[in-house]
């Protein structure tokens, strides 16, 4: 005997092009110029944000920090698709997600300053600061989503993993999980071409990165990361999808990686110049600003305004940032929910030396 | 040539793709890129991509399937991009790779290098300045070595590729560019499981390793004490023998490095010396350790990692006895 026993198919989905067409039977009805107006200023903010912390690092007053730049229609789309109570957890290049869900951007300086005081984020803001061992936070996604789950929050777990990421084994255990447990978890891959240097073609023989949520026994669809409306739609569905109780969804947003991995990191030892030079007409910003232009919604007068007010928020988080004054104490005093006595001995030996530091303290 | 770490290392790694066709290289971006900190820089292009290998990004998948290419008659050498990556294949070390020989009595082995980035001081995001020395030395079966200076790295390196055992590769980030020595271009091997007495001392014995060794060394100097540092070079096996020696003659050791404290390494040379040499002792044993939670983001890193005036406050104190 021989018969089909599994049929499986990934479906594409963008809704406006390069060119900034919309293809209208597919633009969700709740979604008016308004909103797109909306999107098109936070993927703006999260790209001047963008720029100021790679200028800031530049300067020293950063460490090491991973650009975000032209995946801001990944970013934003999928912020903006979440509900307040939805649940946030990134890795480490998440910026405008955190942005757009109105994180408070001196904290998020302070983590990219090197400081554990940028961890902090309130339980209000319903997310996890970020994460760095690839892949790892997948499975504490599903975790969260089945405390959501077993809680009956409504909640939604949104959860982003690169490329590389999807390499990972936590990768495929979460989407395990999430399949059996039928639990409200949608997770984003940011297909951005490259895991450092090594592009998408290294990591999996699978012609999409979607189709790993076939092996789960879950739904997954690729978007067009680029499209910030189209990632808004497939991820509102898959929300409002898993909110009905109808269980985890893997999107994987095509989009690419315009600049370094990290500012560690030198692209021109194993990538084309060329290849970044193709991606710069499918700008997820610039095709939303033809969009608006060409509906006359849009012009130079009202893009120096909102730069200019952008800006003026950016600079003060990043002066009330730089006025932290990190006390090493704190380092002895979260290690535990108590203070054990040997710890206890190791602080006040810290203490009465002065942390081995030089006459003056601060040792920066 | 002059080299620094990383040119040494390079240059061991040449070596021995050179000599050995069984040798391979894998890991993330350790081909075009020659790695994120160009430790296999331009061997890709010159042994091509089937023996410099850049494998998907799964730190299991790196050492998992090196054990299985050993055991199937290859040689890998892995990277793990950082230390801090390593623990998502402890399970592959631990379970596997120290085991095989002893559960096969011999008749299986796993000769392979894992090398990976260790330590701080160097102002990196989390997780990518754990000290972990302990958490592999802590497993018989595995050898675990760490150079503090190039000649050692590539001499180690070297050696490591002959060993049948799996070779736990640990590279100080803080040392790979610090400096340039002087070293040989061809092969030559540095013995695992022997320290080396970086000074000679009469007052005092330092035992130490890695990043903490130039630490230990200005310390010292400032101290104007005649101390006898040790450079562990092997964390395990232990040059037992050359510290209780040292420790007998001086009566006096501290033991420096950059790992936490509770449980760390420093334990073990304590104990050792606490079993053998107690009755030369005139002092406590010391140990000047980081503090006993993870290494801490970057801003706070000064404040944890011992530093010279933490180690010269421990000779003092020693020498008060
Ligand atoms: C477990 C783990 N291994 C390695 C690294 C080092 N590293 C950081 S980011 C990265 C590449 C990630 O690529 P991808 O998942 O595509 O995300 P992207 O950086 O492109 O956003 C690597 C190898 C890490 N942080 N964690
Ligand atoms: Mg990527």
């Amino acid at each position: 005997m021989l018969k089909k026993v599994y049929d499986g198919s990934i479906s594409y989905v963008q809704i406006m092009d390069e060119y900034g067409n919309v293809d209208a039977s597919l633009r969700p009805d709740s979604l008016g110029d308004d909103k797109i107006i909306d999107m098109y200023k936070w993927m703006s903010y999260a790209r001047a944000l963008d720029t100021k912390v790679l200028s800031l690092q530049r300067q020293g007053r950063a460490a090491t920090y991973a650009p975000l730049v032209g995946q801001e229609a990944e970013q934003i789309g999928s912020a903006l698709a979440m509900r307040k109570q939805d649940y946030f957890v990134p890795n480490f290049r998440q910026h405008g997600v955190y942005l757009a869900r109105g994180y408070p951007l001196d904290t998020f300086f302070l983590y990219w300053k090197g400081y554990e005081e940028g961890a902090v984020v309130g339980k209000e803001y319903n997310a996890l600061p970020p994460i760095v061992p690839v892949a790892t936070q997948t499975l504490h996604a599903a975790g969260i989503a089945y405390a959501q789950k077993f809680g009956k929050t409504n909640a939604v777990v949104v959860t982003y993993v690169g490329d590389g990421g999807t390499s990972e084994g936590n990768f495929y255990e979460s989407l395990n999980f999430a399949g059996e447990f039928n639990l409200p978890l949608v997770t984003i891959i940011e297909n951005n071409e490259w895991a450092i240097s090594e592009p998408e073609k290294n990591q999996t023989a699978a012609p999409t990165l979607a189709q790993k949520a076939i092996g789960a026994g879950i739904p997954g669809v690729q978007v067009d990361g680029n499209d910030v409306i189209g990632v808004y739609k497939v991820v509102s569905d898959a929300i409002a999808n898993a909110a009905a109780g109808k269980g985890p969804m893997l999107i994987e947003a095509l989009t690419y990686r315009m600049s370094m991995h990290t500012t560690a990191d030198d692209p021109t030892k194993y990538r084309d110049d060329k290849e970044v030079t193709a991606w710069k007409p499918r700008d997820p910003i610039l095709r939303v600003k033809t969009y608006l232009t060409k509906k006359n919604l849009w012009n130079d007068k009202l893009e120096q305004q909102m730069a200019d007010e952008q800006l003026k928020k950016i600079d003060e988080a990043v002066d009330k940032a730089e006025q932290f004054k990190p006390d090493p104490r704190s380092m002895f005093e979260h290690v535990y929910s108590f203070m054990p006595e040997t710890l206890k001995q190791e602080e006040d030996a810290a203490i009465a030396e002065n942390f081995w530091q030089t006459a003056g303290g601060a040792g920066e | 040539m002059m080299a620094n770490m990383v040119a040494a290392i390079n240059n061991a790694l040449d070596l021995i793709l050179q000599d050995d066709k069984n040798a391979v290289i894998l890991g993330e971006d350790v081909g075009k890129d020659g790695g994120v900190f160009r430790v296999t820089d331009g061997l890709y292009d010159k042994y091509g991509a089937d023996r410099v290998i850049d494998t998907p990004l799964s730190e299991a998948g790196i050492v998992g399937t090196s054990i299985g290419m050993a055991l199937g008659g290859m040689h890998p050498i892995a990277e793990v991009q950082f230390a801090g990556f390593m623990y998502l294949a402890f399970d592959q070390l631990v379970n596997h790779a120290a085991r095989y020989r002893s559960r096969t009595r011999s008749t299986r082995s796993v000769p392979m290098i894992v090398r990976t980035p260790v330590s701080g001081g160097v102002r990196t995001l989390e997780h990518h300045s754990d000290s972990p020395e302990e958490y592999y030395s802590h497993i018989g079966g595995l050898i675990v070595v760490e150079p503090s200076t190039p000649y050692d790295a590539k001499g180690l390196m070297i050696k490591a590729s002959h060993m049948n055992d799996p070779v736990v590769f640990l590279e100080p980030t803080k040392l790979y560019r610090l400096f340039k020595q002087d070293i040989p271009e061809g092969p030559y091997e540095v013995e695992i499981g022997k320290a080396n007495i970086v000074q000679k001392g009469d007052d005092l014995t330092i035992i130490t390793w890695g990043t903490m060794v130039p630490v230990v060394k200005n310390a010292v100097t400032n101290s104007k004490r005649s101390a006898e540092i040790i450079d562990l070079r092997t964390i395990n096996p232990l040059d037992e023998s050359t510290i209780i020696e040292s420790v007998k003659r001086t009566g006096r050791a501290i033991i420096v490095h950059e790992a936490e404290l509770t449980y760390g390494p420093g334990a073990e040379v304590a104990a050792r010396i606490a079993d053998k040499a107690i009755f030369e002792l005139e002092a406590p044993v010391m140990r000047v350790a980081s503090a006993s939670f993870p290494y801490p983001f970057p801003g706070y890193e000064n404040y944890y990692i011992p530093n010279e005036l933490k180690v010269q406050k421990a000779i003092e104190k020693i020498m008060s006895y």
